[in-house]
């Protein structure tokens, strides 16, 4: 109701309503000096059962192990061996890599849709390599890195961004819904933050078994202003179900800043303690420390001491997707002022300092993985790519909405192939 | 399609049966069931240590303990969520939601997740859940505690849909439900939780006893999903009708000396349209009753499916009798909920062509 007059309201004083608005927009100089990173291995590490309040201090700071020096530092060093940190040097450069070529798939008409990760991949990957194999993972779309981590087959991989003969899923999911029961890699889903009450449900559901199994759930900081970010919280700080929740904060969900899911006010990790929950915020494009928080959360969870949730504190690097461009919404500079760095070239710098690896190595490694997906795309174009033919039978459209086909399914499936025959007499007759 | 067709399982299974009320029935399901499978497990407001505003779960956290069934926030998107996670780990939840009218914040859940599962993943994850609701009105429950809001989910394709109308369908369907693999909405009238209810609002109410349709077996048995059950049988016309209308149809035509052939759906879908279609084309008359709402009302797809299969039998038109296109609503219940009149009225005029 608009204000009547004058004198509503009487002499009280004129409410404003505040919009948030993010500092840089497109043309704008980058000034990102006030984010106040704070020095690598100053942080404390608390036990993995402590009290979910005495986590606190380190919801508003930064966990953080990689300095400048290249090297790490302080009680969150989780003291890899050089071989697991080669590994995931390997998997971030190959989920680097796996996206460029797929972006370029997309943009060359061979499929309808891309969506790359880059500049997040140790939030994923590094993640993945603190829990146990058979972990249950509710990944949001930009966790590639954990099929990826698994060892997920990269052609497999591009047969379901085909939508090909080969794909898995039957053509039926939109590319990069990825799904692995063998991997335990929950069916992703476009409808964004359902999949935390889902990995709360999975976490109680091993509890209730005495099972030894944790869920992870992946989650965008824009997505944590659905209503199923609240209730998966209560039901897991309740229930003490064995999860981890993990807020990737990005800055931005498509073009609105994270202001718009409440950053002015409150870290991510922050709202974990509203409700009990053990809260870490860690440097995202540091692998060692998103390994060390994955690991301090999944020793917490697997000890019965509950959930955490963890914000991963990073920047998307590149548009949302293949249908956004970034340039329309925020300043071009962002990306390379970025004061967290890349964790690709941090830790290939890490593993440099350690003596472990060098840039000759980085360089043969990058051409094979390159040539690694090139294999596999060309592999996966055998099955076929979108809107080419090779795809599924009609019948298959059919399958799988319930058990059993009910008659109603039947009649329109029998229709399907009809029309096929008529639309397209030349193909094959399935 | 008899009422007691226990050929599904062994009659020694099914035990000796006794009267039940549709309360008692439905506590006796679930507590069949979470004794038969240790993957069931049941959650919802309140149905823990109090055993449900309803009293359908009551004694059961006690008997089978407080992991296999307790109580929840109050979150209808938290439960459904859940029950999705615990279908992806291999359980079989048996969620409940405190009455339909609050199932739509579990919606999304519903919808994009539960009845999407299998066939997002390729069936590599299933949602294996029944989600019970106490629905209808007829109880001066007002606006949020009368509502049927079963065309929601009728429309949405990988969900299956029951009502049942007696304390034995009640049982044997929450069994086959619980049991079955795909996720179900089951909704259940809790205006005839305690005793059929034939629409004659001003006469005393009745209760289940001495009636066939509660005399129900103690242990297990199934009643089929998608298979109707003939209440009456009669050549005048066909009534098509689920939940509580049954009742009310069948009183009517009982006051009015009509000789109908009245068929509980029982499942909505899948749909019994072998047993619709053959006493259609036999009484070559059909109206349809429920409570709900009648714009795009699951009456809409009933009709269409009558007129489109069973077009040259039709020797009247296809009538619905519904609730009005309103919220429901509080002191004028009575003008509102499809009772003996306005049935009355339309088969008066089906049977007049």
């Amino acid at each position: 109701m608009a204000k009547a007059g004058k004198d509503q309201g009487s002499n009280r004083p004129a409410l404003a309503l505040h919009v948030p608005e993010p500092k840089y927009r497109p043309g704008d100089t980058v000034d990102f000096s006030d984010l106040n990173i704070t020095e690598p291995g100053e942080q404390p590490r608390p036990d993995e059962v402590c009290e979910a309040r005495e986590t606190y201090p380190l919801c508003t700071d930064l966990i953080r192990v990689l300095g400048d020096d290249n090297k790490a530092h302080g009680p969150w060093d989780p003291r890899l061996d050089a071989d697991t940190l080669r590994r995931m040097l390997r998997e971030m450069a190959l989920v680097r890599a796996f996206d460029g070529r797929m972006y370029r798939a997309q943009r060359q008409g061979k499929t309808s849709f891309y969506m790359k990760c880059t500049g997040e991949e140790a939030t994923s990957v590094c993640a993945t390599h603190a829990l146990a194999g058979d972990d249950m993972i509710f990944p949001s779309y930009r966790q590639q890195g954990c099929l990826i981590a698994r060892g997920y087959s990269p052609v497999e991989m591009i047969n379901q961004i085909y939508s090909n003969k080969g794909d898995k899923l039957k053509g039926r999911q939109l590319p990069i819904m990825y799904c692995s029961k063998r991997l335990s890699f929950f069916t992703i889903s476009g409808n964004l933050a359902t999949q935390l009450p889902q990995a709360v449900g999975f976490a109680m559901a091993s509890a209730s078994k005495g099972d030894s199994r944790i869920a992870a759930t992946w989650v965008g900081e824009g997505s944590t202003a659905e209503g199923d970010f609240h209730s998966a919280m209560t039901f897991a700080t309740v229930y003490n179900a064995p999860v981890i929740f993990n807020v990737i904060n990005n800055q931005w969900a498509i073009s609105s800043f994270s202001g718009f899911a409440g950053a002015e006010r409150a870290t991510f990790a922050a709202r974990a303690i509203g409700y009990g929950i053990a809260g870490l915020r860690v440097d995202g494009n540091d692998p060692l420390a998103v390994y060390a928080a994955e690991r301090w959360a999944a020793d917490r969870a697997r000890s019965n001491g509950g959930p955490t949730l963890i914000e991963h504190f990073t920047y998307r690097a590149e548009g949302h997707s293949t249908s956004d461009d970034p340039s329309a919404y925020r300043s071009a500079e962002e990306r390379d002022e970025w004061p967290l760095g890349d964790p690709v070239m941090r830790l290939k710098n890490h593993l440099i300092a350690l003596g472990e690896w060098s840039e000759e190595q980085q360089e043969a490694q990058d051409a094979e993985l390159d040539q690694l997906v090139k294999d596999a795309q060309k592999e996966a174009e055998k099955n076929g790519i979108l809107g080419h033919g090779l795809h599924h039978p009609f019948a298959t459209m059919f399958e799988d909405v319930f058990e059993e086909l009910p008659w109603h399914l039947k009649e329109q499936s029998e229709q399907a192939i009809r029309e096929r025959a008529i639309k397209w007499p030349e193909g094959p007759a399935e | 399609m008899s009422q007691t067709d226990t050929t599904l399982s062994p009659a020694a299974e099914a035990g000796e049966a006794r009267h039940m009320n549709m309360i008692e029935a439905i506590n006796s399901a679930l507590d069949v069931m979470l004794a038969r499978d240790p993957d069931v497990i049941l959650l919802g407001e309140d149905i823990g240590y109090f055993g449900g505003v309803f009293r359908c779960t009551a004694g059961l956290q006690e008997k089978h303990g407080k992991t296999r069934v307790f109580d929840t926030p109050i979150s209808e998107c938290g439960i459904i969520g859940v029950a999705v996670g615990m279908g992806a780990y291999g359980l079989r939840p048996v969620p409940e939601i405190q009455f339909a009218d609050y199932i739509y914040p579990g919606l999304d859940q519903l919808i994009s997740e539960a009845a999407r599962l299998r066939y997002r993943s390729a069936g590599e994850f299933i949602a294996p859940m029944t989600v019970r609701s106490p629905f209808g009105g007829g109880i001066f429950g007002g606006q949020t505690h009368s509502q049927s809001p079963e065309a929601i989910f009728t429309h949405v394709s990988g969900l299956k849909t029951v009502i049942p109308a007696t304390p034995y369908d009640a049982k044997g369907l929450l069994i086959s439900c619980i049991e079955d693999n795909d996720p179900v909405i089951f909704f259940e009238p809790k205006r005839i939780y305690n005793g059929p209810f034939d629409g004659f609002y001003d006469k005393p109410a009745k209760s289940w006893k001495g009636r066939d349709d509660a005399q129900v077996p103690d242990g297990y048995y199934k009643v089929p999903l998608g298979k109707a059950r003939k209440v009456t049988e009669g050549d005048q016309l066909t009534i098509l009708a689920y939940g509580t209308m049954v009742h009310v149809s069948e009183a009517v035509c009982r006051e009015k000396g009509v000789e109908a052939d009245i068929l509980d759906l029982r499942t909505l879908v899948p749909l019994d349209i072998e047993a619709i279609e053959a006493s259609v084309e036999r009484t070559g008359r059909c109206l349809i009753v429920h409570e709900a709402t009648r714009t795009s009302g699951f009456g809409a797809e009933l009709s269409a499916l009558v007129t489109e299969r069973c077009f040259y039998h039709l020797e009247a038109p296809v009538e619905r009798v519904t609730g009005f296109d309103t919220p429901y609503p509080h002191s004028l219940e009575w003008a509102y909920f499809p009772g003996p009149v306005r049935i009355g009225e339309a088969i008066d005029k089906i049977l007049a062509e």
